[in-house]
C-alpha cells in the first residue's frame, strides 16, 4: 500500500504541484513590497543615519570642542581643531566627519556630553565627488537646523533608555 | 583521437554562486571535479590587528562586520571574552536579551542561507519569502539598536539600551487605504516584545511553507541527497562545528555542552543529521530555525515578566546614565575617562566561544593590563569548513560544487577577517 501510494505520488508530481499551489496562492495574495520613494520602512527613534550638529534654542552651537567624539571614533573619521572665539569661549574652528570612513556605530553621539553631535534619520544622501562626503561644520550645522524638530523628538522618546 | 586531459577552471571571485569573494581553482576531468583549491584573503581587512590599536569597546563595531549575516553573535563572542577577563557578570535581563537576539540572529542567518542556497540550486521563490521574514527581524534589530545590521548593541557588562516600549510604525504615504495601513501596523501597536511574540506565532507556519517548497521536492533532493557526504569521524578530524558537524550526526552544540548566558534555562532540542550530506544539513538548519523560535518565545515570556537593569559595572566599565552624567561631577569624570581612555583589563588570557549560527565562533584574547588588547584571535567557523571543501567535492560534478559551497554556509567577512 505504502509503495503504491509512493508510486502514484511521484508519478503525479505530487510534491511539485504542492509547491506550485503555494506559489500560486502567493500570486493572488497582497504583496509585501513597499513602493520605495513614496513609501518607506518604519524607522525607530534610535536610527543612526547622517550626522548633524545641534544648536541650543537661542541659536548658540552646542559643541564646546571637548574632542571626546574624536577620541572615541573607532574609524578615526572625525577631525577637530579648536580655538578661542572673540567672546572668549572655546569653539571648534574645524569639525569634519568623513562619511567614507564612518562606520555609523553611534559612539560619537553616545560620548557627546552636550548632545551636540547626533545621528539623524536621514539615510538618503549622496556625493558626486569624494569631497562631497566630507561633512564640514557648516554642512553638519545645516543638517541640524533642518532636522531639529525630529532630532529633539527622537532624543526625548529615547531619553529614559540612555 | 586526441587525448583528453584535465583542465583547470577558475570559479569566482566574481561568480554569483561563490558567496562573496571565494576564488576556487578547480581541476576538472570532463565535468568531474578532481581537485578543488580554494583561495582566500580577498576580503582581508586586518580586524585582529586593528583591534590591538583601539580601546576594547571601540572594536565591538568591527566584530559585527566579521560575519556580516550573524552580527550580534560575533559581538557576543568578543564581549564575552572581555567580560571573563574583567570578571563582570551582566544582569539577568541583559543575558536574556542577548540570548533572544542571538536566536533572532540565528534565524536571520539561516533564512539568508536557505534563500541563497536554494537560489544557487535553482529555486527562486524561497529566496523572496525568506527575505520577507528577514525584514521583520531586521526591524527588531533597528528598533533596539538603531541599525538594521551592524548593531554595536552588546557591551561588556550587558547591552547598551533596554528594549523599547513602542515599535516604529508605517506612516501614511497616501498610497494605501486606511485599512491597508492598519493591517501593516497590526503587530506594531505594542512594544518590541509584542512584535517579536507575534513573529514567533506566525514563523513556524512560514517554515512549513519553505519546507513545502523544498523538503520533498524531487529536484531539490536530486541536487542535495548524497552530495558532499562527511562521515562523523572526518567531521571531527576536520574541526567542524555548528550545523556542519550536527549534519554528520554528532550532537555537538556549545549552547548545551558549555552553556553560556542563560541557555541552561532554555528548553530546546539539538537536531542532528544521519547521512552527513547536503540534504541532512539542510534539514538540521531548518529544524534549528524552529528551535530558535522556541527559545525566543521563552525569552519573550521571561522578559515581559521581569523588568530590571540591563547593564552592570557602572562607573568602572560602563559609562554612567546620561541623566547622572549631566548632574554629577563624578559621573562626568567617569564618562570622560571611559570614552577617551577606556578601561584597563587585568592581564591574562581567555578564550570565549559562542554557538554562532555557522558554528563555534571564538575569541582568544590576551591582555597585558592596558586599555587595549595585546592580541585578539578570532576563531571563525567558516575557515575550518572551507578547508574541507576539497574533499567534499572530489568526484562530484561541477554543478555540485555550487551545492557544496552553499551547504558550507561560508561568509568571507569572518573567514578572511
Amino acid at each position: 500500500m505504502r509503495a503504491l501510494q509512493h508510486f502514484f505520488k511521484s508519478f503525479l508530481l505530487w510534491e511539485l504541484l504542492g509547491g506550485l499551489q503555494l506559489t500560486g496562492r502567493y500570486l493572488f495574495r497582497r504583496k509585501a513590497t513597499l513602493q520605495y520613494p513614496e513609501e518607506k520602512t518604519p524607522q525607530s527613534p534610535r536610527f543612526r543615519g547622517l550626522h548633524a550638529l545641534r544648536r541650543y534654542p537661542n541659536g548658540e552651537e552646542r559643541c564646546i570642542a571637548c574632542r571626546l567624539c574624536e577620541a572615541v571614533c573607532p574609524a578615526l573619521a572625525i577631525t577637530i581643531e579648536s580655538g578661542v572665539r572673540a567672546d572668549g569661549t572655546r569653539r571648534t574652528t574645524r569639525y569634519e566627519i568623513d562619511l567614507t570612513k564612518c562606520i555609523f556605530c553611534g559612539f560619537c553621539e553616545e560620548s557627546c556630553p552636550v548632545d551636540s553631535i547626533v545621528q539623524t534619520r536621514v539615510f538618503e544622501y549622496f556625493g558626486e565627488r569624494h569631497g562631497d562626503l566630507v561633512m564640514t561644520k557648516e554642512k553638519l550645522l545645516a543638517v541640524g537646523d533642518r532636522m531639529e524638530a525630529q532630532i529633539a523628538a527622537d532624543r526625548a522618546a529615547d531619553a529614559r533608555y540612555r | 583521437m586526441s587525448e583528453i586531459r584535465d583542465y583547470s577552471l577558475n570559479f569566482g571571485p566574481q561568480h554569483p554562486a561563490a558567496h562573496g569573494v571565494l576564488r576556487l581553482v578547480l581541476e576538472l576531468d570532463g565535468e568531474v571535479v578532481e581537485r578543488a583549491d580554494p583561495h582566500i584573503g580577498l576580503l582581508h581587512r586586518g580586524t585582529e590587528k586593528l583591534a590591538e590599536s583601539k580601546p576594547y569597546n571601540q572594536s565591538i563595531g568591527y566584530m559585527d562586520r566579521l560575519d556580516y549575516v550573524s552580527m550580534m553573535c560575533n559581538e557576543h563572542g568578543y564581549v564575552l571574552a572581555i567580560e571573563r577577563l574583567l570578571g563582570v557578570e551582566p544582569p539577568l535581563r541583559a543575558q536574556y536579551i542577548r540570548v533572544m537576539f542571538d536566536e533572532i540572529t540565528r534565524i536571520l542567518n539561516h533564512l539568508m542561507w536557505l534563500g541563497a542556497h536554494a537560489l544557487d540550486i535553482g529555486a527562486m521563490s524561497v529566496f523572496l519569502y525568506a527575505f520577507r521574514e528577514r525584514e521583520d527581524l531586521m526591524d527588531c534589530y533597528e528598533a533596539v539598536s538603531g541599525t538594521r545590521m551592524h548593531a554595536t548593541y552588546y557591551r561588556p557588562g550587558g547591552v547598551y539600551r533596554d528594549l523599547p516600549d513602542s515599535m516604529p510604525r508605517h506612516r501614511d504615504s497616501g498610497r494605501r487605504s486606511e485599512k491597508d495601513l492598519r493591517r501593516l501596523n497590526e503587530d506594531r501597536q505594542g512594544s518590541l516584545l509584542d512584535f517579536i511574540a507575534a513573529f514567533t506565532e506566525r514563523f513556524p507556519g512560514l517554515v512549513d511553507e519553505y519546507e513545502t517548497l523544498l523538503t520533498d521536492n524531487r529536484i531539490w533532493k536530486q541536487r542535495t541527497v548524497g552530495i558532499g557526504v562527511v562521515p562523523p569521524e572526518r567531521a571531527l578530524q576536520l574541526g567542524f562545528s555548528g550545523p556542519m558537524i550536527r549534519g554528520s550526526g554528532i550532537a555537538w552544540d556549545l549552547r548545551k555542552k558549555q552553556s553560556y548566558e542563560v541557555y541552561d534555562r532554555m528548553d530546546f532540542a539539538v537536531p542532528v543529521g544521519v547521512n552527513g550530506d547536503c540534504y541532512d544539513r539542510y534539514l538540521v538548519r531548518v529544524e534549528e530555525m524552529r528551535q530558535s523560535n522556541r527559545i525566543i518565545r521563552q525569552c519573550v515570556d521571561w522578559l515581559r515578566a521581569n523588568p530590571g537593569p540591563v547593564m552592570a559595572g557602572e562607573g568602572k566599565v560602563v559609562p554612567p546614565q546620561r541623566e547622572r552624567m549631566k548632574g554629577e561631577m563624578e559621573a562626568l569624570i567617569h564618562h570622560f575617562k571611559l570614552f577617551s581612555e577606556g578601561y584597563g583589563v587585568p592581564a591574562g588570557e581567555v578564550y570565549a566561544a559562542v554557538e554562532a549560527p555557522k558554528g563555534e565562533f571564538g575569541v582568544y584574547l590576551v591582555s597585558d593590563g592596558a586599555n587595549k588588547p595585546y592580541r585578539v584571535k578570532v576563531r571563525a567557523p567558516g575557515f575550518a569548513h572551507l578547508a574541507a571543501l576539497d574533499e567534499m567535492v572530489r568526484g562530484h560534478m561541477l554543478a555540485d560544487v555550487v551545492a557544496v559551497i552553499g551547504t558550507l554556509d561560508i561568509v568571507f567577512g569572518e573567514l578572511d577577517r
